[in-house]
């Protein structure tokens, strides 16, 4: 699973390995790769939930207060993995991935508010709280059929799915890229942001969607419910993984890390580079969006704050830190820089700031690929202390020449 | 009563000479034995055009004018204990004793009405120029065909031209409504060049008014209706361009380090808007510094002084940033972007820690306080005007740095061809350090000015980062003509748009156009032509 990148100049970075015949069952991870993923699987989905089932008084027992913080910390790393695909594998840096998650987390976020029905502050079946607080008379249009469950659902995949599409084919057929196409989702969702604060939109404005009573019938302050949630995040996660893997090792995967190295050369070659670009921006958008639907619940709020840029390039950071370009680095990177904000927002609330900011700085100059890459450095290092020789596996990045074709606006 | 009215106008009017003791006569009147006598007194005070009339007539509507026993007309104060201190209502000097059987003299609403009526005409008299111009200003709303009478004659006597012009100008709109036929028609043409919408709406009024007004008059105030509505329009299109001059000036302001920066560079810097922030913030230092060790009248030129500290504060945190972060970068776009973004936190951060997360107050130095009105409705105000010529100032000063001096030389040479320009014996790393320093200057510079308009708080700089970068990939990267225009441009057209669609969405839709527009011509207005495919 060193599926690790090579990206710009710097220190030789491991890259994938290439003809080199390794038994994959499913073709995505090798026989160790495939038991270390079940283990995860086993104690995140399995274990970690038992534990919070144990009785107050034993050592082992995880307070179920944590569940919902556990379900986000999925939640952003499903939004990770998005970033990871998109901006890892393919060389575009999304600030937009905010915006997909918001219009996720909206979707879910307006079934739930349907399913309130008369149970609200005003009594009023047929419109939510803020509606008859605006003194509106009518359910907008826009929130026609949400009280169905699988209608919103497919809204929270086809809402950020069209979006990446129509702004995606605008960007990509006209050969916006690097820093440009940076720039233009994070004004994407910046607009995004300033169209959901107004309360004409109907999406309750800077109150955003709150109040959340019931998911499919079963409470959603529950902690069997949010039991529950948790698990299907992190079997959504697990199976978000498995298809980023997928596309990964695949043909496409190549295209994608061919045309992140060197654009034009993909295009002489061939290659459609405005469709392969196009379907892993979609897919990313897709992935995000089911992350949104996902938080909502275990969050109980949406609001338009979740667009503000700043929080799309944090998603950013998490890539960075655990290490673009492999899919572990993204999920890890999400959970360790997550774990952090909480403990030292609650703990040290203005170091944090400082050391997400130091963190910015010294990824990107230090270890421009993340944990994942730091210990794929170390390990080669010391590969090569005992055998002095290079490790086959591991071929030097691109030459510092080719770094001009690469990222570059 | 009419007749008594009438006689004693009359008597007034003739006796010139007399007109103190016509005053004191009517004075006397006003404790007529009955209500119509008192209003008659009332209003023949109001038509005399005496200012000395209204302490009396004050003291008659508070219920403090008293009748003596000997028939003396009194005002009356409370006085010590129960016993009352009296004045002559005219003069006003105390009268000593107090006379005796002091009695009230009582008022009705219909007399109370007339009093204010007479008030209303009397201060056009006052000898206080304020009220007078109130007066004159008040009149044009309870007009009627006496009041026009009074109007002329204030206008006659007035010698103060404001106050003669406002009381003119009562006269012609009392005369629309109120005058006769040629008297409106005079009215009407000496109204078509104003622009209140008072008197749209009065011209309006008379122009649908039916059958009731003259079809001579009525064409004339539709006529004169449409000439002000399109005069408004022109005044509306004038302020909107105006706002949106000054709209642009300010991301002008925001967007012209980057231009450097990012235009000139290559370089993304997203902790841009904190460099703003820190000149905003040298400003406050500044002031406060003013305000604590120097004499007050040192006080306007703060800031003066806070130009060239906000651009070395800003310059000198940016040749750090260069020097210590991004030059590590250079050639890697979206890791400088990260890695600034990370430095934008850190200065927000320590910013709030030193001075604390509220706003601070940045006041505005005398001179650039106020405004001065065009016309109504559209006043130019002097910050709004100041930051419009400051920024045409830096402007053109960078564009002189740029193309006239040896630094601007050698900074588009490492620009164009780093290997050659080193190869040249160009200082590369040390022009790139200035170049970063220049840029990050002219940002905190910026801030000196926005200080002027806005608050100023730790992500004063998050406002504006969004903006800069569109305007600077709408102007086109690496030219300050681009930046120029796309600032004004940007300006005006947000300024246009939001009467029609609400400031937000406004900005909503300039977004959108944006993101299209960078579809169409991904190098923005004014690309530079070259040979590169990819830049």
């Amino acid at each position: 699973m060193s599926q690790a990148i090579s990206d710009g100049p710097g220190p030789a970075a491991p890259v994938p390995r290439l003809g080199r015949a390794v038994r994959r069952p499913l073709g995505l991870f090798s026989v160790a790769g495939w038991i270390v993923f079940g283990v995860t699987l086993i104690v995140a989905a399995g274990v970690i939930p038992a534990l919070t089932l144990l009785p107050a008084e034993s050592p082992l027992q995880i307070a179920p207060y944590l569940v919902p913080l556990l379900g986000k910390y999925v939640c952003y790393a499903i939004l990770a993995l998005a970033l990871d695909l998109i901006w890892g594998y393919a060389g575009i840096l999304s600030l937009g991935q905010g915006a997909f998650f918001g219009l996720g987390g909206y979707c879910m976020g307006m079934y739930l508010m349907r399913q309130i029905g008369n149970r609200g502050v005003y009594g009023n079946a047929e419109l939510p709280d803020f509606m008859v607080f605006l003194n509106w008379k009518q359910l907008p249009w826009t929130w026609w059929g949400f009280d169905a469950f699988p209608f919103a659902l497919v809204m929270a995949l086809a809402v950020p799915g069209l979006l990446a599409l129509v702004f995606g084919w605008f960007a990509f057929r006209s050969r916006v890229t690097g820093v440009y196409f940076s720039i233009i989702t994070q004004a994407m969702t910046y607009a995004l942001m300033l169209a959901f604060f107004r309360n004409d939109m109907g999406f309750g404005g800077n109150n955003g969607l709150t109040d959340f009573k019931t998911l499919l019938g079963f409470e959603v302050q529950a902690p069997s419910t949010r039991l529950a949630l948790y698990i299907i995040s992190v079997l959504t996660l697990a199976m978000a993984f498995l298809l980023c893997r997928y596309v990964t090792v695949s043909k496409l995967g190549r295209v994608l890390l061919a045309l992140r190295d060197a654009e034009s050369r993909v295009r002489f070659l061939g290659y459609s580079v405005t469709n392969a670009k196009l379907f892993v921006f979609i897919l990313s958008a897709l992935l995000s969006g089911i992350a949104g639907a996902l938080y909502v619940p275990q969050v109980g709020i949406i609001n338009p704050s979740e667009f503000s840029p700043a929080n799309s390039i944090e998603v950013a950071i998490w890539v960075a830190v655990g290490g673009r370009g492999t899919l572990v680095g993204a999920v890890l990177g999400a959970i360790l820089v997550n774990l952090g904000k909480t403990w030292l927002t609650a703990a040290y609330p203005d170091v944090w700031l400082f050391l997400l900011g130091a963190l910015f700085i010294l990824v990107t100059l230090v270890i421009p690929y993340g944990l994942i890459g730091l210990a794929g450095r170390l390990r080669w290092r010391r590969g090569r202390a005992d055998t002095d020789a290079p490790d086959p596996d591991l071929i030097e990045g691109p030459a510092p020449g080719a770094v001009t074709e690469i990222n570059h606006g | 009563m009419a007749v008594l009215r009438l006689f004693l106008c009359l008597m007034v009017l003739t006796a010139g000479a007399a007109r103190a003791d016509a005053l004191s006569d009517l004075v006397a009147h006003l404790a007529g034995d009955s209500f119509s006598d008192r209003e008659a007194a009332v209003a023949a005070l109001g038509d005399l055009g005496d200012g000395r009339a209204i302490p009396a007539l004050n003291a008659l509507n508070d219920g403090r004018l008293y009748v003596a026993s000997d028939g003396r007309v009194v005002i009356g104060d409370p006085g010590t204990g129960d016993a009352l201190k009296a004045s002559d209502p005219v003069t006003g000097s105390w009268l000593d004793p107090v006379p005796a059987g002091l009695d009230r003299i009582r008022v009705n609403n219909r007399l109370r009405n007339g009093i204010a009526e007479a008030l209303g005409k009397l201060k056009l008299f006052s000898p206080d120029r304020a009220d007078r111009l109130v007066a004159a200003r008040e009149a044009a709303r309870h007009g009627s065909a006496d009041t026009m009478a009074t109007l002329r004659h204030a206008a006659e006597i007035e010698a103060d031209a404001e106050v003669k012009a406002a009381i003119l100008s009562s006269l012609m709109t009392v005369q629309v409504t109120a005058g006769t036929k040629t008297e409106q028609l005079a009215a009407i043409a000496s109204l078509a060049g104003r622009m209140d919408p008072e008197i749209r709406g009065l011209l309006g009024q008379l122009a649908d008014g039916g059958t009731v007004v003259e079809p001579e008059v009525k064409a004339a105030a539709t006529a004169a209706a449409r000439a002000i509505d399109r005069r408004l329009a022109i005044l509306d299109y004038a302020i909107n361009l105006f706002q949106g001059l000054s709209l642009g000036s300010v991301l002008l302001l925001a967007a012209i380090g980057l231009a450097i920066t990012f235009g000139v560079m290559g370089v993304i810097n997203m902790a841009h808007g904190e460099m703003i922030m820190l000149g905003a913030y040298t400003t406050f230092v500044t002031q406060e510094a003013f305000r604590r060790y120097l004499p007050e009248s040192w006080f306007d030129a703060y800031l003066i002084v806070s130009i060239p500290a906000a651009f070395l504060v800003a310059g000198a945190v940016g040749a750090a940033l260069e020097r210590s972060v991004i030059r590590f970068l250079y050639g890697r776009p979206l890791e400088t972007l990260l890695a600034t973004w990370g430095v934008s936190l850190m200065l927000q951060q320590l910013v709030r820690t030193v001075f604390g997360a509220p706003n601070k107050e940045v006041s505005n130095p005398s001179w650039m306080s106020g405004g001065f009105v065009i016309s109504g409705g559209f006043t130019v105000t002097w910050n709004r005007l100041y930051i419009i010529l400051f920024c045409a100032l830096i402007l053109l000063a960078l564009v002189a740095v740029i193309r006239r001096t040896a630094f601007g030389l050698h900074m588009r040479a490492v620009t164009q061809n780093r290997g050659m320009a080193a190869a040249m014996g160009i200082p590369t790393a040390r022009v790139d350090a200035l170049t970063f320093a220049l840029g990050s200057g002219v940002a905190g510079m910026a801030g000196v000015a926005l200080s002027q308009i806005g608050n100023v708080s730790p992500n004063l700089g998050t406002l504006y980062i969004v903006d800069s970068f569109m305007v600077v990939v709408f102007g086109g990267v690496g030219n300050l003509m681009g930046t120029l225009v796309g600032a004004l441009g940007l300006g005006i057209i947000n300024k246009f748009l939001e009467p029609v669609a609400g400031a937000v969405l406004g900005k909503i839709v300039v977004l959108i156009a944006i993101i299209l527009f960078i579809q169409v011509r991904p190098r923005g207005l004014f690309a530079l032509k070259g040979r590169a495919a990819e830049l």
